[in-house]
Formats: structure tokens, sequence, C-alpha cells
């Protein structure tokens, strides 16, 4: 069983790292931050996996408990912050 | 690995939320515009969260017996997903608020014609 949990382990691995791309090359501000947003949600989940194959769950679950509440944080302070920027029209329109 | 009944359904929980969790991304990375990439970023936050951490919460639930620590265990993975099921929406409404005072208008066929 664990090597299922392993594998999908790996593979989420390797999904945040496409999720990356948009982190990275996205136009805008707030398409980094959609990119953030994804990693976070997935990272989430990879700390319980990490958590179930360490044989550790009950640490592992407040672990992914916190980073989902900082997660969400992150999200509406830098929302919070964009809120002013108004050069944010002219970056977009450029694909 | 023996397979038995959990194994099954464990697995193919994880294998479906994996699949939501990479359409998600890939959907993301090909969307045009920044108010029609959040709707594969909620499909992350909710179908493939739930998914994978209620696959997870039933491993932890019959891994090494059913004893009182466990089920606290796979209650509080159930929390997670409700958690992050009332702040997703939130921090998607957040976002779009920014975009839409910062001016960002959105993709449409008219306003883009060379793009496909």
């Amino acid at each position: 069983m664990e090597q299922v949990i392993l594998y999908s382990g790996i593979a989420l691995a390797l999904i945040m790292a496409l999720s990356l791309y948009r982190t990275l090359v996205g136009p805008t501000i707030l398409d980094r931050l959609i990119g953030v947003n994804a990693i976070g949600s997935e990272t989430t989940v990879l700390l319980i996996i990490i958590g179930v194959l360490y044989k550790k769950v009950d640490m592992f679950i407040d672990i992914a408990l916190a980073y989902a509440l900082l997660n969400f944080i992150a999200v509406l302070a830098s929302a919070r912050y964009f809120h002013k920027r108004k050069g944010l029209s002219d970056e977009s329109n450029d694909y | 690995m023996e397979i038995d009944i959990m194994t099954i359904i464990v697995g193919g929980l994880l294998a479906i939320g994996l699949f939501f969790f990479l359409a998600g991304a890939i959907g993301i990375i090909r969307f045009p515009d920044f108010y029609s990439r959040l709707h594969p970023a909620g499909m992350i936050d909710s179908m493939g969260l739930l998914l994978s951490m209620s696959g997870l919460a039933l491993f932890t639930l019959f891994d090494g017996g059913l004893c009182l620590a466990s089920v606290l265990n796979s209650l509080k993975i159930a929390l997670i997903v409700v958690f992050v099921y009332i702040t997703s929406p939130t921090a998607t409404h957040a976002i779009i608020d920014a975009g839409m005072r910062a001016g960002l208008k959105p993709w449409t066929k008219k306003r883009n014609p060379q793009s496909k």
C-alpha cells in the first residue's frame, strides 16, 4: 500500500512543477498568484502523503492544516496588496 | 503489496484525485486569460483536494486498526478539506476583486482576434 501512496506523491510533485510554469511566466502578478495558490493546495496533500510514508501522520496533519491556513492568508494579503496597483492592465495584453 | 479491498479504494481515490490535479495544472497553463485560469485553479482546490484527501483519510482510518487516534486523524483530514472548501472561494473572490480594480479586462474573442 505504501508504494501506491509513494508513487502518487511523486506524481503530485511532478504536477506541482507544471503549475510552477504559470508562477514563473504569468504575464501579470495575479497570474503568479494563481500558480502559488495551486502549489499551496497541492503541498497540503503532499504533506499528508509524506506523513503517511514516515508513519507520523498526526504530526504532519497539523502541519498540513497550518499550511492550508497560511496559503489562504497569503493569497488574501497579496490580493489586498495589489488592490491599488494601476499597472496591471497594460502588462496583461501582450499575448 | 497485497491487493485487498482497501488498496483498491484508496488507490482509486488517489488516482482520480491526481487526475483532477493534473487537469487543473494543465488548465492553468493553457487558458488564455487571468480570469479563465481561475476556473482550473478552483478545480484543483475543490475536486482534486477532496478526492485525494478522502483517500488518505480512509487510509489513515484503516491503517493499523480502527483505534481512537486514527479516527481523530481522519477527522482532522476531513477538517482540512472543509476549511479549504470555505476559504478557496474567498481567496478567488479577493484575487478577482484585485484584478477588476486594477483594470484587468477579461479576454474576449472580439478584443483578442489574433490569438486562437
